[in-house]
């Protein structure tokens, strides 16, 4: 269990990731992640060994070196890139969720009629499919979103607030007990751990300005889509030019009148969205064929992938 | 054996869990086994090099450091986490066992082709009947083991503070001398960090038992809904 193993489940996010999240994934990986295990990690490895103070005192140096180093660099990023990867999970097991539910449905569609082979490939289209990132999912991936911009902002935070800045001393001066009066201490590399450092502080500075920026680009889209979806309705009045309206009305009136048995076309039974669902522009179902089951009526469509 | 192979034969369960129980994995796998392994290992790494008794008297550190420390965080935690995640292989038994049942109930019945037996391999089990007992033990002993070790904890180490100075009289060591132990404060942060996720995981399998009991409930009372007894439940239940 390693970083490749939270690689591998971050990597099955990116499907689902906005241009720019893939962007911000990338980053992660290979200028944050990858930095600190292959290079950070044998800069700060001696550490606590090569921290030197100028006395015989035996103990001092212990205490001194947890005085002034309460939590290593090392962990506070590690710890950092845990938390910021995880909002993403979120979205993975929300897509994972809605997935599990069409498979349900199709199953369900192809055991009241149609063959095997539709119902495989209907399942492998949905396998690969990219659920656009509309309705609730837009949600989830916006909360993922605040929740990363928290964590990165807050570890900046408490990483300024414990090293009082961001630049490595050569020499810390102790007054701890056991040490005997002031006594002086040498950090071992402290340039190359102050370039690290800057480095990684800047990789954080850079994927937050991804992040707000993808927030932004979701939240202009969302505004564009309901202004498209208002303007739609407002411009084609009572006669529905829009296939989704139409398809909409025809669905009503089946469903008023439960006797009539006329078509015999194949069904997929739909799941229970709200109808405003239809009119957005990140459509997931466009009904366009409509049956009837012989004791009730259901509304039906054919599915279809809408991509953004 | 290593804790990739670990993990791959732990999230094979997942297929078989609730929602709730796939959240307590990635919690356990993510909150606790990776964080165990690249960030707690590292701060503990030299806890037996970096532990300095103020004496030159060989023999006094080994002797201090067994006494102050006789079983290290990190194996405590290591045995906690692989005791955690094992009753979930109950229910991946449990699974494989029906599966192997339906498998020969097919092949007697005649539907042998291998579509059918591939179907039983891919189908995913309603948690019912006695699969519901399994898990419900299997949650049960999952929290048995979580609260024995964080009790454990505290019998060993009381108060979950890394103290930076013990004082140590064993022998050989000559009077009382002053021990001190390497990133005290650095492995309170990892300590508490790990106790605080401990106890999300435990209040997750509360909660799931909870989720699956009410389940069961709501489930014998709409299937009872004919007899007297559900109908008198029902009643009963409406009236408050």
């Amino acid at each position: 269990m390693s970083w490749v193993a939270l690689y591998t489940q971050l990597g099955g996010v990116n499907k689902h990731s906005t241009s720019l999240g893939k962007i911000w994934l990338s980053v992660l990986f290979i200028f944050r992640i990858t930095i600190l295990v292959l290079a950070a990690e044998s800069v700060w490895r001696d550490e606590q060994a090569d921290f030197t103070c100028n006395t015989q005192q035996p103990g001092c140096k212990n205490v001194c070196y947890d005085h002034f180093f309460p939590v290593s660099h090392i962990r506070l990023w590690c710890l950092q890139l845990i938390f910021v990867s995880t909002p993403a999970l979120l979205v993975a097991m929300h897509v994972a969720y809605r997935k599990s539910g069409d498979k349900r449905h199709i199953i369900a569609a192809s055991r009241s009629g149609g063959d095997d082979k539709t119902r495989q490939v209907d399942l492998e289209t949905l396998k690969r499919r990219r659920l656009s990132i509309t309705g609730p999912l837009w949600w989830t991936y916006t909360c993922s979103l605040l929740f990363r911009l928290i964590f990165e902002a807050g570890f900046m935070f408490a990483f300024y607030f414990v090293y009082d800045g961001f630049q490595m001393p050569r020499l810390v001066k102790c007054e701890q007990w056991p040490c005997p009066n002031k006594v002086d201490c040498f950090i071992s590399r402290p340039t190359e751990k102050t370039i690290f450092t800057i480095f990684m502080v800047v990789s954080s500075a850079i994927c937050m300005v991804l992040n707000v920026a993808e927030l932004a680009y979701l939240i202009t889209k969302a505004l564009m889509r309901c202004s498209t979806g208002i303007s739609k309705r407002r411009t084609s009045g009572h006669v529905a030019t829009d296939k989704s309206l139409l398809q909409n009305k025809t669905n009503q009136m089946l469903l008023s009148s439960v006797t009539d048995s006329s078509s015999n076309k194949t069904a997929y039974v739909l799941p229970s969205f709200p109808n405003e669902l239809f009119l957005t522009g990140g459509l997931l179902y466009r009904p366009t064929v409509l049956s009837k089951s012989p004791n009730s009526a259901t509304i039906v469509g054919q599915r279809s992938d809408v991509k953004e | 054996m290593n804790w990739a192979s670990f993990y791959a034969v732990i999230s094979g369960v997942n297929r078989h869990s609730t929602g709730i129980g796939r959240v307590w994995l990635s919690v356990l796998f993510i909150f606790r086994i990776l964080v165990l392994v690249v960030a707690a290992e590292s701060v503990w790494g030299d806890e037996k090099s970096g532990f300095t008794c103020n004496t030159q008297q060989p023999g006094c550190n080994s002797v201090c450091y067994d006494h102050f420390f006789p079983i290290s965080h990190i194996r405590l935690w290591a045995l906690q986490l692989i005791l955690v995640s094992t009753p979930a292989l109950l229910v991946a038994m449990h699974v494989a066992h029906r599966r192997h049942i339906d498998k020969k109930l097919y092949k007697l019945s005649g539907r042998a082709n291998p579509k059918d037996l591939e179907q039983i391999k891919t189908q995913k089990m309603k948690i019912a009947g006695a699969l519901w007992w399994t898990y419900i033990i299997s949650l049960f002993f999952r929290i048995i083991f979580e609260v024995t070790f964080m009790y454990l904890f505290y019998m060993i180490y009381p108060g979950y503070k890394m103290i930076r100075l013990v004082k140590c009289d064993s022998y050989p060591c000559p009077n009382t001398v002053d021990c001190f132990v390497s990133r005290p404060t650095e492995k309170t942060v990892f300590t508490v960090f790990m106790l605080a996720v401990s106890g999300i995981c435990i209040l997750l399998n509360i909660a799931e038992v909870v989720f699956l009991v009410g389940k069961a409930c709501s489930r014998h009372l709409s299937n009872a809904g004919d007899s007297t007894m559900g109908a008198w439940i029902t009643q009963k239940l409406c009236s408050y």
